[in-house]
């Protein structure tokens, strides 16, 4: 794990004496952690409603709702706060009590500086294995994603191999790609197969986010930083320490943005809005973007030492399009997918269904021929899905596009696509029109085709 | 570093015995740019006293500190021979205002004497150093350090006083050239 930060650790002292309160809060302030203080128990729950609180030091004695009940009324809605009871009237009783409810220790006031740093320090260690168990658990849940990168097609094969080769170098990474070709799932692979596959990846969609927030979003802000800044927030550059970063549509990044995440990249450290501390930057960066960034460059709207620093390794995803030998088994797994997390038996997709499928030209990729499959178990009843169970507009669309008037321009964009899906294999996609091979040279020569 | 910055050493009750400011004040001079001068001003502790614990409030003494009026130094450092206490803590070694200007630490636990040990000077004169870096890297900005070899990691026993050195490590170090 990457070096400790107190500071990413909160702690609440709740006492009704104003003296510990202010003891404990400049104790615990000198050693960096995050604090803050609640004179009784209403004010420490409506701080617990208001921000993450990672460890309680509190009061048994206390005017109101004492600190037992306070614990379980915490215990009610949060079982991970670490509950330290520091009491002044202690007695084996409340102890007893005290730890059967769920506290993590027990001491009383005074307590030797020594034994508070223990406390404290192995509720921090706590804290930290739970941490990484939900990072881990989480790494687990993206692993179950990149089963969805599926295809044979030589298009794919090239995309897996460059995936190889690129995981396990901690370069930046830049994904192309159209919408729903699967850019976020390239950009789990290539987390899961590096070293940092055990922290997280941390996506953020920057075409979602307004440019005004955009800088809280990835810097954090301090409590105070700006109007509504009503506690300390984690920007995503802190929350990727040690993982991956995945900037989706970067191309919509905003100037500003972009000249803050430039920065970053060359200093590998920043600060929260509304803070003076740096905080080092410690992620892989992977981008993705629809947009074709050198155009965006020429056109003002990216920044060219951004687009330098960022197109260090590029891995294009071809549209589904021009893979179509990989849309049977896209759409076998994608059934058997949905019917295990449906809970339905759909056991096959007939043969006419199957022809539809690959006769269309699914201008939304694999996102679009997800949807169709989960479309097509929820309405099926048979058990195998028919032309039916499929969307109206994916009969009646052909695979050609409106540029298509002639008979000619369909077959020549149909023989380009044919050589694109066995990568420019002219034995094998002659094979497969059922034309010989000089035929298929003789309509390249006659349509001016070029191997890309 | 910027420029000297003046240190007013105060004593806090009577003068801590057998601790040597003259020793003190060179090794604080050799460590960071620091001028460093004592003033011995009557000052009236006894309201910081918890007749109780037989100890003084440290939080309270740190307030008389603060109160002083300002004499051209940028810190003020109290030293005191009477053991300290914070409200919910048996004792602290010293206390400081984080990144602003007072701090004060207490010889009572510094002596071997305290825990039953024959006297020793050059250990007592030392602990005394590392107290006073420490509580005065607290009023730079410094909080406690992670790192074992620098003065700013965190103290709860005399050996741990003992086993850290009079100097800070270097992310600390770097930070003082900032701020000083």
């Amino acid at each position: 794990m990457s070096a400790f930060d107190p500071s990413e650790i909160t702690i609440m002292v709740v006492d009704d004496e104003l003296s510990v309160r202010q003891s404990l809060e400049a104790w615990f302030q000198d050693d960096g952690y995050s604090m803050l203080t609640a004179e009784n128990a209403a004010e420490a729950l409506k701080r617990m409603q208001e921000q993450h609180i990672d460890i309680i030091l509190l009061d048994i004695k206390m005017p109101g709702m004492d600190g037992l009940a306070l614990q379980d009324r915490i215990r009610e809605f949060n079982q991970d706060v670490i509950i330290i009871i520091i009491t002044a009237f202690a007695t084996v009783d409340t102890a007893v009590r005290a730890l059967k409810a769920g506290a993590f220790d027990y001491t009383t006031k005074p307590v030797d500086p020594d034994e508070l740093s223990i406390l404290v320090r192995n509720a921090v260690d706590r804290i930290r294995l739970q941490r990484e168990n939900t990072a881990l658990r989480e790494s687990i849940d993206h692993l179950q994603f990149v089963d969805d990168i599926v295809g044979d097609s030589p298009q794919m094969q090239k995309v897996f191999e460059l995936v190889k080769t690129v995981a396990p170098t901690d370069s930046t990474v830049l994904v192309l790609g159209e919408s729903g070709t699967g850019k976020e799932l390239i950009a789990r692979a290539i987390h899961m197969n590096s070293t940092r596959k055990y922290f997280p990846i941390i996506p953020v969609n920057c075409g979602a986010i307004p440019e005004t927030l955009m800088e809280s979003e990835l810097f954090g802000h301090e409590k105070g930083a700006f109007t509504g800044a009503q506690y300390r927030r984690k920007g995503k550059l802190e929350m990727a320490r040690g993982g991956t970063l995945f900037l989706d549509e970067i191309g919509t990044l905003g100037l500003k943005s972009q000249v803050d995440l430039l920065r970053v990249l060359e200093d590998r450290e920043f600060h929260r809005v509304g803070g003076e501390r740096m905080v080092k930057a410690d992620f892989r960066l992977i981008c993705a973007t629809n947009l074709n960034l050198e155009d965006e460059v020429k056109a003002g709207n990216f920044r060219e030492d951004l687009f330098y620093r960022i197109n260090v390794f590029t891995i294009s995803l071809p549209p589904l399009r021009e893979r179509q030998t990989d849309i049977p088994q896209l759409a076998r797994h994608f059934l058997e997918k949905h019917c295990r997390t449906m809970n339905r038996t759909v056991n096959d997709i007939a043969p006419e269904a199957m022809d539809i499928l690959k006769a269309y030209d699914w201008p939304g990729n694999v996102r679009e021929l997800v949807n169709a499959i989960e479309r097509a178990v929820v309405i099926n009843k048979s058990g195998t899905i028919t032309p039916d169970d499929l969307p109206m507009q994916m009969a009646s669309r052909p695979a050609s596009s409106s540029e298509d008037v002639t008979l000619a321009d369909v077959e020549r964009r149909h023989i380009e696509r044919m050589l694109a899906n066995f990568d420019w294999n002219i034995s094998r996609t002659a094979e497969q029109l059922h034309i010989d091979r000089v035929t298929l040279y003789n309509k390249i020569e006659k349509y001016g085709l070029k191997r890309p | 570093m910027r420029s000297m910055q003046v240190v007013r050493i105060i004593p806090l009750g009577a003068h801590p015995r057998d601790v040597s400011f003259q020793s003190l004040i060179m090794g604080l001079e050799q460590v960071l740019p620091l001028q460093c001068r004592v003033e011995a001003i009557p000052m009236d502790i006894d309201a910081a006293l918890d007749s109780s614990r037989k100890q003084y409030h440290s939080t309270e003494l740190l307030a008389n500190l603060v109160s002083l009026p300002e004499r051209g130094e940028q810190r003020v450092l109290g030293i005191t021979p009477y053991d300290l206490f914070i409200p919910v803590l048996t004792f602290v070694f010293g206390q400081a205002q984080l990144n602003n200007r007072a701090a004060l630490f207490s010889t009572f636990r510094l002596h071997n004497e305290f825990y039953g040990m024959p006297h020793a000077a050059e250990t007592l004169q030392s602990r005394c150093l590392k107290e006073a870096l420490h509580e005065l890297g607290h009023t730079f900005g410094l909080r406690h350090c992670l790192e074992l070899p620098c003065v700013m990691n965190s103290s709860t026993y005399v050996e741990d006083i003992d086993l850290k050195p009079a100097d800070f490590c270097l992310p600390c170090r770097e930070h003082l050239q900032d701020v000083c």
